[in-house]
């Protein structure tokens, strides 16, 4: 494993990314109610689709953190 | 179309990302093997995902979202015909090749198998396409953006180029990997709720079928002759032309995707990375095309006119807006942001080795040391992206630019794909027989591109021209290469160990079981895409 993959699991990057801003649209979905649905489209897109990123987010997270465990 | 703080919150957050990881990964790049190849030690996922998204850029979201609207479901030849044959090809018979040979680029490859004029050649003409290809990415980003949400051109393109230079700037090829990485989740992320709300708005599939023109939810069923369908093409045009020349021109030589590859930690790695790609890649079509396909079948046809005429680059647009509500509304301009950034970023990263390694280091200055490399690798994509930003600005003044790029890439990628054919799978062919082959495959692609500028041959559509200049240029190269080398003297057999099929231990990976080895991917990947085939045939 090269330096830069065994000092930066690319998970991490992912994992935070998804994190913030999975936190920060269902937050906002939360907070800040929709107007009006959209077409077609669900009660409430934000705050469904944040959650999922966030999840997928934190599941990058314990990928990175459980790897960056057995290289130790 | 108008975006809230909250949409330009989530554009800022993606930019710091992208530039964070950058700057993480600058203190990693001690050799120019590290900045240019990732010290060849990334995982086979992280450089299968990287080898996709390297090509999810300007053209693929947008264009093939605004092809699922005009042809229907035919457009996925693009990927199922058009790309995933091509990558198990290069994964499983020339990837032993490229990463057994040490080469650190496709023209390098060229050099260690034939000789340097051949490499000069092939490292000139993509240096020149990667930089153009750069510059229209650009080009369509800020033509986008304008379009979508009013933004100034000028900016959008300095912007972007500025984010993208810092990245691949201080990380080199790792940043770019790393970024494409994340862009490729953002990209599914962002576009995935699109895909699922506008196929149930239009009814489901069988929705679809009735809403749309007969024959639009059918990849094979027209093909029978080019006049039975949209794209003017028949089966024989597109399996010849996308699907053998052009597919394998692409995925097969064209350094861009083949440098992720490159990348990879060990040949295994090197092997799975198209094939690890090949698995998402033949699932687009539901991501991207059939949203493309739901618009055209549910929104009023009218929305999609600009100045009187029909404009399909809208339909991605056009559902962002219907779906998306703030915030959402910030991670699909993400996403489109990331796939216009990823497509430039591969690029760039792919245009300062093959500047740095051959035709620097060949032609300007030899035996320098390797921080002086590393160094002209910096300075070289500063020069890329600078250029870039020319190019963009060149398109802006002329719009048949993208037209001429297409065609650039069809003299350049279709002959080539006959030279490496031959150089990995025919120890007989010679230097000189491979290098009047590619000058003469590309002179073919001139005169069959004149002959149909001058209406001497006539083609039902521009598409059918594409295909069939493709397989001229390559027929010719691969005709003239044998020709060529049953004159000329081929290399002596013991220099070509390890270039050549018949001189090379073909790797058998028994210290993996079966299921992970490169074979097992293969197989699964043909086997789902012939399903596809079948099912939407």
């Amino acid at each position: 494993m090269s330096d830069a993959e065994s000092q930066l699991d690319v998970r991490w990057p992912i994992g935070l990314l998804f994190g913030v801003i999975g936190f920060v649209v269902a937050a906002y979905g939360l907070l800040v109610p929709p107007e009006a649905a959209l077409p077609a489209s669900a009660e409430n897109l934000d705050r469904d689709w944040g959650l999922v990123m966030l999840l997928f987010g934190l599941l990058m997270i314990w990928g990175g953190w459980t790897a960056g465990r057995r290289r130790r | 179309m108008h975006l809230k703080w909250i949409d330009y919150f989530i554009i800022g957050v993606y930019c710091v990302f992208v530039l964070g990881v950058g700057i993480t990964l600058k203190r990693f790049m001690r050799t120019s093997l590290d900045f240019f190849l990732s010290g060849r030690r990334i995982a086979a996922w992280v450089t299968g995902l990287a080898f996709i998204s390297a090509n999810l850029g300007a053209l693929e979201l947008m264009g093939m979202a605004a092809s699922g609207a005009q042809y229907g479901m035919l457009t996925s030849h693009f990927y199922w015909v058009g790309a995933i044959p091509a990558m198990i090809f290069v994964g499983l018979f020339m990837m032993p090749f490229y990463y057994g040979s040490r080469a650190r680029s496709v023209p390098e490859y060229l050099r260690l198998r034939f000789d340097e004029k051949t490499r000069g050649f092939n490292a000139l003409t993509f240096a020149v396409m990667t930089v153009l290809a750069s510059g229209i990415n650009l080009y369509a980003m800020a033509l986008v953006f304008r379009l979508m949400l009013g933004w100034s051109i000028h900016a959008t393109i300095l912007l972007s180029a500025v984010v993208v230079l810092v990245y691949t700037f201080l990380g080199g090829l790792t940043s770019s990997i790393y970024n494409e990485v994340l862009q490729f989740f953002l990209i599914v992320f962002g576009v995935m709720p699109l895909a699922y709300f506008s196929v149930v708005e239009a009814g489901g599939w069988n929705g679809l079928v009735a809403r749309l023109p007969a024959g639009f939810t059918h990849t094979w069923a027209n093909l029978g002759s080019a006049s039975a369908n949209t794209m003017g093409v028949g089966w024989f045009s597109l399996v010849a032309g996308l699907g053998f020349v052009l597919s394998f021109g692409y995925w097969c030589t064209d350094f861009l995707v083949v440098q992720r590859a490159m990348a990879a930690r060990d040949m295994a790695a090197a092997q799975k990375t198209p094939l690890i790609a090949a698995l998402p890649k033949m699932f687009i079509p539901f991501l991207i095309i059939v949203p493309g396909m739901a618009a055209w079948a549910i929104l009023p046809h009218g929305n999609f006119l600009v100045n009187g005429s029909v404009d399909y680059n809208l339909a991605l647009p056009l559902l962002l807006a219907r779906y998306y509500p703030a915030g959402m509304l910030g991670v699909g301009i993400t996403a489109l942001l990331a796939s216009f950034m990823s497509g430039m970023a591969g690029n760039v990263t792919a245009f300062n080795t093959v500047w740095t390694y051959d035709i620097y280091h060949a032609y300007i200055r030899r035996g320098a040391p390797d921080a002086h490399y590393l160094a002209m690798g910096r300075i070289a994509t500063v020069g890329g992206v600078l250029i870039s930003i020319a190019t963009a600005y060149l398109a802006l003044q002329f719009h048949n630019i993208m037209d001429y790029l297409q065609l650039i890439f069809s003299f350049v990628n279709a002959p080539l794909f006959a030279t490496f054919l031959l150089g990995m799978f025919w120890k007989r062919a010679t230097p000189n027989g491979a290098f009047f082959g590619l000058v003469g495959g590309t002179a073919a692609a001139t005169g069959h591109w004149l002959a149909t500028q001058s209406g001497w041959i006539v083609y039902a559509s521009q598409m059918a021209a594409n295909f069939s200049r493709a397989i001229w240029a390559w027929a010719a190269c691969f005709a003239l290469t044998i020709a060529v080398s049953f004159f000329t003297v081929p290399r002596p057999e013991a220099e070509l160990a390890g270039l050549v099929y018949g001189l090379t231990e073909r790797p058998r990976h028994s210290e993996l079981p079966w299921l992970r080895r490169p074979e097992a991917l293969a197989l699964l990947a043909a086997a789902l895409v012939v399903v596809l085939n079948w099912a939407y045939r």
